[in-house]
């Protein structure tokens, strides 16, 4: 059963064929055998998880289960959960258990659906390899030698080893696509404002966004249904009526106009990837879709802009880490100023600690109009290439990442090949889009390709329709690692 | 522009975050790999665009002035550092 699609697993409950009991007990025994070697989560809770089974399943025997009622999902370790320990990832909150949910918790726990437990993750979500946690690397199931990609990498490595049939992630820029595409998953980054981020530990405000990541195309719309909504506590949070984000999907895409940005297939793409990505839009021309050449030319400035912009934002929401109300604090030190200084130093890794330098030298006074100021206005011309673009065509296709997963320790010497992990993705996120990873391949050495999907704001489901009509005729997103089953 | 090893002492300063000489010096090499990167945005002329601080377009809203959270005091102070009698205790601030 742990094999089956959220959309499978809800017809068994619905059916009778399992409990949430039981579907439980066989995520968790697999969990207990295999995050040793994978390193996807940072917290489980067994007896936590199967009160929540046994609720599901009360309800069900009541009459008044939802679609998702009983079925398990997994939360990156980056939304707090009343009761479960909330670490981010980082020494700074390995102590932090929530006093409350996350609105995309309160909403999941709502439907009914059950906590398997809290994935693993970047520091605060800043990486692209999941190797900054605290709590030590994710490896992926396709290469234990490979990275998973980040920073929802535990989210990714734990739906591809069948750990969980879906999980929640976070992409500020690109942490949800990239390591769906390396781990041979779908992942989907809603428009920003559609799903709430209260209880969510903040990282960049203004790029933050929450989304599914499972299996299928289907199953992130049967997920995104349940995570997003308004929430007044969210001051971003947008007003929209609620839709049915998998309405579309039998919808053929005959006439489908795909966006194919030139920068998007230039230097830096590696052959394989390429080839992948190429083969997966000659099937959807082959579907009727017609294909359309555009151009995106502030894109290659997107990642010097997002590491001023993030970095910048980064150093203010982290500025509440400071050892007085939770989370770390020195044991020794001399005021309160050595106690705020060697609290932070002892409390971040490495990889915080660069970002919040940045951000403050950005933001700092002399600096702030060249740096922060300056990146902002090309912001606007990085969303402006899109808005262009989307007068021309209904999606833009194109690859997730530059590469396929790559091995651990690779990139860790220099921050700068890391950030460019990220060059295809940063983009959506400066101009607040939705952007989606599917499965469309592998490279010669066996490990997943991505096809990323970009949307014009709001359109979700014809999105999901775009994927799911490619996965009704071709199977990469129903392989599986080697030895999962 | 070239960053300087007074720079960093001087934002790390500014982020609370302490940082010995070995440190400085490892922030210094890796950040001046970034901002070699972050570089590139000088090269575009940007005096006619208006900055963009966000995705959409929203005018904050507000809300009815009613309480709606009662004192959760007891509970949040469970997971600090160190209080007493109510309060989060810090070294001493004033003589």
């Amino acid at each position: 059963m742990s094999n089956a699609t959220l959309k499978e697993l809800s017809a068994n409950l619905a059916a009778g064929a399992c409990s949430s009991v039981e579907l439980s007990h066989e995520f968790i025994n697999k969990i207990n055998n295999l995050n040793k070697s994978l390193g996807c989560f940072i917290t489980v809770d067994a007896e936590r998880t199967l009160v929540q089974a046994r609720a599901a399943d009360a309800r069900r025997a009541a009459g008044s289960a939802g679609p998702l009622t009983g079925v398990p999902l997994a939360h990156k370790d980056i939304f707090c959960a009343d009761g479960w320990l909330t670490t981010c990832g980082s020494r700074m909150l390995s102590n932090f258990v929530a006093p409350y949910d996350a609105h995309v918790v309160q909403r999941c726990n709502d439907a009914g659906m059950v906590t398997l437990g809290k994935t693993n993750m970047d520091e605060f979500a800043m990486g692209s390899s999941n190797e900054t946690s605290y709590f030590g690397p994710v490896r992926n199931p396709w290469n234990l030698e490979t990275v998973p990609g980040g920073s929802s990498g535990g989210s990714a490595a734990a739906v591809a080893a069948r750990l969980a049939p879906a999980a929640t992630g976070t992409d500020t820029g690109g942490s949800i696509r990239q390591p769906a595409a390396l781990t041979g998953i779908c992942g989907l980054k809603p428009t920003y404002g559609l799903v709430s981020r209260y209880g969510m530990i903040a990282f960049a405000s203004s790029l933050d966004q929450a989304g599914p990541m499972a299996r299928t195309a289907e199953d992130l719309g049967l997920l995104l249904n349940v995570m997003a909504g308004h929430d007044p506590r969210d001051s971003t949070s947008l007003e929209r009526p609620a839709e049915d984000y998998n309405r579309d999907l039998a919808r053929p895409v005959a006439g489908l106009r795909i966006g194919l940005p030139k920068e998007f297939f230039a230097t830096g793409l590696t052959p394989d990837v390429q080839r992948a990505v190429e083969a997966a839009i000659t099937e959807y021309k082959k579907l009727g879709a017609t294909l359309v050449d555009i151009s995106l030319p502030n894109m290659e400035l997107s990642v010097p802009v997002y590491y001023v912009l993030a970095p910048a934002e980064a150093s203010s929401n982290l500025s509440r880490f400071d050892g007085v109300r939770y989370g770390h604090r020195a044991a020794e030190y001399t005021d309160l100023m050595d106690m705020y200084k060697r609290s932070r130093a002892e409390g971040f890794g490495a990889e915080v600690k660069r970002r919040i330098l940045i951000g403050t030298y950005v933001l700092s006074h002399g600096y702030y109009d060249a740096y922060y100021i300056h990146a902002q206005k090309l912001r606007r011309l990085i969303a402006q290439d899109f808005t262009k673009a989307f007068k021309q065509c209904d999606v833009i296709m194109g690859p997730t990442s530059p590469t396929t997963a790559f091995r651990l320790g690779e990139k860790s010497a220099d921050p700068v090949q890391m950030y460019l992990s990220d060059i295809y993705t940063i983009a959506v996120n400066l101009a607040g889009l939705p952007g989606m990873s599917i499965p469309c391949g592998f490279d010669g050495s066996s490990l997943p390709v991505g096809l990323q999907i970009i949307g014009n704001y709001f359109d979700e489901a014809r999105m999901l329709n775009v994927a799911h009509q490619y996965q009704l005729v071709t199977d990469w997103h129903q392989r599986t690692p080697p030895g999962v089953k | 522009m070239a960053l300087t090893l007074d720079d960093v002492r001087r934002a790390a300063h500014l982020a609370r975050i302490a940082v010995d000489d070995a440190e400085a010096a490892g922030a210094l090499a890796q950040l001046t790999l970034v901002f070699g990167l972050i570089e590139q945005m000088q090269a575009v002329d940007v005096s006619d665009i208006a900055p963009m601080s966000h995705a959409q377009d929203l005018v904050q809203r507000l809300r009815e002035d009613k309480v709606i959270e009662g004192n959760q005091r007891a509970q949040f102070q469970k997971i600090a550092p160190e209080v007493e009698g109510g309060l989060y205790l810090v070294p001493k601030v004033i003589e």
